[in-house]
């Protein structure tokens, strides 16, 4: 049954995409920072550890910020590991935000860790991530 | 351009935590995706989305492939004078969309 399923995926080759590998962040991740050191903390992924549809995945970020004008995170990346394209989104907040969070939708192109970089205003970066098992990937979708 | 639901509370107090949602009717199109003729459906995405409050930018997304379809987003900001949140975004073939909601902050 595995090899009629891969059969069928072979079949066409545009959906190849679908078995994309899971890769290295780290470089992207570095790009992101300019090459500043990220450290694992303060940022808190939430994401359903199974979803049975990579299409519309909720996806809720939260930095531990005071979110004043001394102290305020600036930047929140998204990056996946097995999307085609990896950045996801980037959000821009301020002191006016209030509070460092997000809520949105993703696509996810199968199993993977999905990583959410946050840039302070202090000049430091941080980092939190979430596993994800997705059932149907974003990438199989031939309609 | 496309329609948007936005919604934030009518009122707020001063210093209060103000939701923001947006839902954006919008295909987000990968551009790795065939129409019937197999030829490809080129990318098209609201790749930026800005919300200013009484003209002051207070959250910017830029955002790919990688946000579903019909995006919806969801942050904060801090209720500080009445006025209004302005949205505005723009997808990858130019086409513009905007919103206003009015926010009143009582005392």
């Amino acid at each position: 049954m595995a090899g009629a399923a891969a059969g069928a995926v072979m079949a066409h080759s545009r959906l190849s995409r679908a078995q994309l590998a899971i890769q290295p962040v780290e470089p992207l991740i570095q790009k992101l920072t300019n090459g500043a050191r990220v450290r694992e903390g303060r940022v808190t992924v939430e994401i359903p550890r199974l979803a049975d549809n990579g299409h519309a995945v909720p996806l809720k970020v939260t930095v531990q910020s005071p979110m004043n004008a001394r102290e305020f995170v600036k930047t929140i990346h998204i990056v996946s590991e097995r999307n085609p394209r990896p950045l996801v989104a980037a959000f821009h907040l301020n002191p006016h935000s209030g509070r460092a969070e997000i809520v949105t939708r993703v696509r996810l192109n199968g199993s993977q860790r999905v990583y959410a970089i946050a840039g302070l205003s202090d000049g430091s970066y941080w980092s939190g991530s979430a596993e994800v098992e997705v059932t149907e990937t974003a990438c199989l979708d031939a309609t | 351009m496309a329609l948007a639901r936005i919604q934030v509370p009518k009122e707020a107090k001063r210093g209060e935590l103000v939701t923001v949602r947006v839902a954006i009717q919008h295909p987000m199109e990968t551009g790795f995706r065939y129409d019937h003729m197999g030829r490809p459906i080129p990318k098209n995405v609201i790749n930026t989305l800005v919300c200013r409050y009484n003209g002051e930018e207070v959250f910017r997304a830029e955002m790919g492939s990688g946000i579903s379809a019909n995006p919806y987003l969801q942050f904060y900001v801090l209720a500080a004078d009445s006025g209004e949140l302005a949205f505005e975004w723009v997808d990858d073939a130019g086409e513009r969309g905007s919103e206003r909601v009015a926010l009143t902050v009582v005392v």
